[in-house]
């Protein structure tokens, strides 16, 4: 990793830190909350570029494995079970379990197959979730935040801010450790020429599905944050929209670099939060038809801007390795 | 279990497949030729149910005006494939992915900006309303027998055209090897957009007949849309063949699934434990399917591509 | 009797009505240099891709030292010691040259499941890495991407990787393919140091390489071996001269 792309990473975590105690200063609590949306969805969206930047799978179903751990968390906090111990271990081991399950049987197929398939197999979940009227089928329900045993205590808003900032963190260091190690040179090599890795003796498919599966894990820690953050788990998490938003933010703010996924978070809910007001103040009534600027944003950057927002920090070039 | 239910349902079945087949068969020739993934391709099913529900309310007929809308609809299939897609089919799949899924956002909106959020009614004349016993005792609607009638003749057309013409014999090829077809001098770019507007026009289609069925409304391509890619899957991409035989298949699995597993269920486990397991089982259902055909077929059950 | 490197039974491939590999008998003896050639679709490559894992034969067997390969996978024969390069140069651009060589020592180092320390770091892949590309000639080379080299190093950098597994036979598919007279005379003094440490299962069209290198050559024609020797025996075969010089037989 090149020293930019460290001050970078550094940058942008230190200034994720201040954020609390500057909208205690200026007296704007909504933001610290804003700023965990992104945090969370960060985490998310930084999973998936470990499969998708680092190891090319193109897997449209990530934001399933993020409605298993908020799901995880809603159902047992159901039945009473709030003991965050509990909850967030077995949210991620579900969607580690699922993710195994499920890339097992995707990482069989390639290419636009495989991109069809994570699509249907997430939307399969999402089916699930709305047809189980005892969980709030289509409507979703209420979750508690999970207690810690007295430890931290979630209600309150800086505690969580800093545990979700803990997790973002923790995220950024074991990815970038493994992208590094033996186990990532085989993930990014493959992606470049998986014939020539199976011609050196790699059985590849084993590294992928052990990757999809870390994944699948992180996306459901990032489930189980947004369930508590929300107080509220519905199956709109695990709509297909949401997997290619997800999506969009690794491609936006750069794929294949870790931190360029933070920023893409942070780019992209920060254009859906203003987005409408600003097009309010080019033409009334204009803001609620504020998909229609989106779509063609959306198009421009795919097909203008390559490397995303972290290629506008970093000359485009070798980024890890 | 009434036997005549389930003949009601196996016709359901039949129908809803002949629609998704209509929606897949453009999908797997885009996918098949163009190496396109085409995430917007639900959009143009909701774009041919507005275009027909306008058209009707225009021409105050119900005919002429479903009539019309399949030019109308080949039209925009043209038109986005020459304005938004061509720069596509040199872009990985990853781009192909992400800008028609702006396409969609893009579609969804026009649509509310035109015709407002609201679902439109798509009323179907007094004709067409009525119900017709299939066998004694078994009144069936006219209009899903309609539908069904005309799925199986664009099957038939689309089944000669691929078939017996030259047309369809350049499809196969493309579906094959494209590079190869345009080395041979056909004009590729007239080709793709040809393929892509008749795409559209089946889905268009679909689109038209759905709307009575259920309502017109912005995103209601999209769920018919993943539908169809698991279709696409268990066919295998590229086939024509492969997608009928796989739209069938769906269509009576998802409508004799919902039907028959709670009951099935309620034979081994309490009642309710199977009213709980059976919708949710019978929503899955096919994508358990899709998921035990590809473990046998990683490339589907009649995959054209070589490549 | 020493026990063949490889060992080709009744070999049999066709794709629809073309018939690439037609009942193929040929054993290689360990440490030669044995050549396939013949000409253009021969069906050469095909057998290497039928060696080597990527395809399987519709009848027949493959034998590595004496071990049935015929049904085990590309990665599988790989670890076995079944190395391979490839015609068109196949290597990972994305890296640096010593990487790409690192990756083929790390491929036979046990698992890959190690996600915490760099790779970068390891000496034990470093070490033999660099050692490989040395005695290739591309030492100097080794922290340059490896989408810089040219074509020449490339070829050379996909021996490297070959190499750098320390297999006991060797599948060359047109190493010297594309490479000017120079670079080519480098090629074969690479290879002739080869000799003996490895076997070589070597396909070429470059007959002078071919004749400097091979201790035996067999000549494919339609798929089927139409003759088996030393240089010397094959360049007076009339059988070969026909095949090659069309002399009016088909």
């Amino acid at each position: 990793m090149n020293k930019r792309q460290i001050w970078l990473t550094l940058i942008t975590l230190a200034l994720f830190a201040a954020v609390p105690p500057l909208t205690v200063i200026l007296d704007q609590p909504f933001y610290m909350d804003v700023v965990a949306r992104i945090m969370i969805l960060a985490i998310a969206a930084v999973s998936l570029d470990l499969i998708l930047g680092y190891g090319g799978m193109v897997s449209f179903g990530h934001a399933a494995y993020m409605g298993v751990g908020a799901y995880a968390v809603g159902i047992l906090s159901y039945y009473g079970m709030d003991n965050g111990f509990l909850q967030f271990p077995l949210a991620m081991g579900a969607s580690a379990l699922i993710g195994l399950v499920f890339g097992a049987m995707s990482l069989r197929t390639t290419g636009v197959y495989f991109i069809m398939i994570t699509l249907a197999f997430a939307q399969m979940l999402y089916f699930l979730a709305v047809s189980l009227e005892e969980f709030g089928g289509d409507d979703g329900m209420p979750a508690m935040r999970s207690e810690f045993a007295g430890l931290l205590d979630l209600n309150d808003s800086m505690q969580f801010y800093y545990l979700i900032f803990a997790c973002l963190a923790l995220t950024l260091i074991i990815l970038h450790r493994l992208v590094l190690s033996r186990f990532g040179m085989v993930i990014r090599a493959a992606r470049g020429n998986e014939r020539r890795m199976q011609a050196l003796g790699f059985s590849t498919y084993r590294y992928k599905l052990t990757a999809f599966t870390i994944a699948a894990t992180l996306c459901g820690l990032s489930g189980a944050l947004f369930a508590n953050l929300n107080e509220f788990v519905s199956p709109d998490v695990m709509q297909w929209t949401h997997s290619g938003e997800i999506m969009i933010m690794v491609i936006m703010g750069g794929m294949g670099t870790l931190i360029g996924p933070v920023l893409g978070a942070a780019a992209f809910l920060l254009l859906e939060e203003n987005l409408p007001e600003w097009m309010e103040l080019v033409m009334t009534n204009a803001g609620e038809h504020w998909a229609i600027i989106m779509g063609p944003i959306l198009i421009a950057i795919v097909l203008f801007g390559r490397g995303g927002i972290h290629a506008l920090f970093i000359r485009k070039g070798k980024v890890h390795g | 279990m009434d036997p005549l239910l389930l003949l009601e349902q196996a016709f359901n079945g039949l129908q809803f497949g002949v629609m998704l087949f209509l929606i897949a068969a453009g999908l797997t020739l885009v996918f098949g030729i163009m190496d396109l993934v085409n995430l917007a391709h639900g959009a143009l099913v909701m774009i041919g149910a507005y275009l027909a529900t306008a058209l009707v309310a225009w021409t105050d007929s119900f005919i002429l005006g479903m009539i019309l809308a399949l030019p109308a609809t080949f039209a925009v299939g043209a038109l986005v494939e020459i304005v938004a897609l061509r720069t596509l089919y040199r872009r990985d799949h990853l781009d192909q992915v992400l800008a028609t899924f702006g396409l969609i956002l893009f579609f969804n909106e026009i649509v509310r900006i035109i015709w407002g959020p609201v679902s439109l009614y798509s009323g179907l004349p007094d004709y067409l309303s009525g119900h017709v016993e299939i066998i004694p005792g078994a009144p069936y609607p006219v209009f899903r027998l309609l539908i069904i009638a005309v799925g199986l003749a664009v099957a038939a057309i689309i089944y000669f055209i691929v078939a017996h013409t030259r047309l369809g014999m350049l499809i196969r090829a493309g579906a094959s090897n494209n590079e190869m077809v345009g080395a041979l001098g056909v004009n590729i770019k007239s080709l793709f957009t040809f393929v892509f507007a008749l795409g559209a026009v089946f889905a268009g289609l679909a689109g038209m007949m759905l709307g009575p069925l259920t309502s017109v409304e912005p995103g209601m391509g999209e769920p018919l849309l993943i539908l169809a890619f698991v279709v696409i899957i268990i066919g295998g991409i590229g086939s024509i063949r492969g997608a009928f035989i796989a739209a069938i298949i769906v269509g009576l699995a998802d409508t004799m699934g919902r039907v028959l597993l709670p009951v099935l269920l309620r034979a081994v486990v309490s009642d309710a434990a199977a009213d709980t397991a059976g919708p949710a089982l019978a929503s899955m259902l096919i994508y358990i399917l899709m998921a035990a055909i590809l473990v046998v077929r990683p490339r589907g059950l009649f995959p054209a591509r070589t490549g | 009797m020493v026990e063949p490197a490889l060992q080709i039974e009744g070999l049999c491939k066709s794709f629809g009505s073309l018939v690439a590999t037609d009942d193929l008998h040929l054993d290689i003896a360990p440490g030669e240099i044995h050549a396939i050639i013949g000409p253009n679709g021969a069906g050469k490559t095909t057998l290497i891709s039928q060696l080597s894992g990527e395809q399987r034969p519709d009848k027949g067997r493959i034998k590595f030292t004496g071990r049935d390969i015929t049904s085990l996978s590309m990665p599988a024969r790989a670890t076995l010691g079944l190395a391979r390069s490839f015609q068109i140069t196949s290597i990972f651009s994305d890296f640096s040259t010593l990487d790409n060589v690192a990756l083929a020592v790390q491929a036979h180092a046990g698992h890959s499941f190690h996600f915490w320390r760099p790779a970068n770091k390891a000496a034990t892949l470093r070490g033999p890495a660099l050692h490989a590309l040395e005695r290739i000639g591309l030492g100097k080379r080794a922290d340059e991407p490896a989408a810089n080299l040219s074509h020449g190093e490339q070829r050379q950098l996909e021996i490297a990787m070959a190499l750098a597994t320390e297999p006991a036979v060797m599948l060359l598919d047109e190493p010297m393919a594309g490479m000017g007279r120079d670079e080519t005379a480098n090629m074969v003094e690479i290879l002739q140091g080869l000799k003996s440490r490895h076997t070589i299962v070597l396909i070429e069209h470059d007959m002078d390489a071919v004749f400097a290198l091979a201790d035996r050559i067999t000549v494919l024609v339609y798929g089927r071996a139409i003759a088996t020797g030393r240089p010397e025996e094959i360049r007076a075969n009339d059988a070969v001269r026909a095949a090659y010089l069309g002399t009016g037989d088909a």
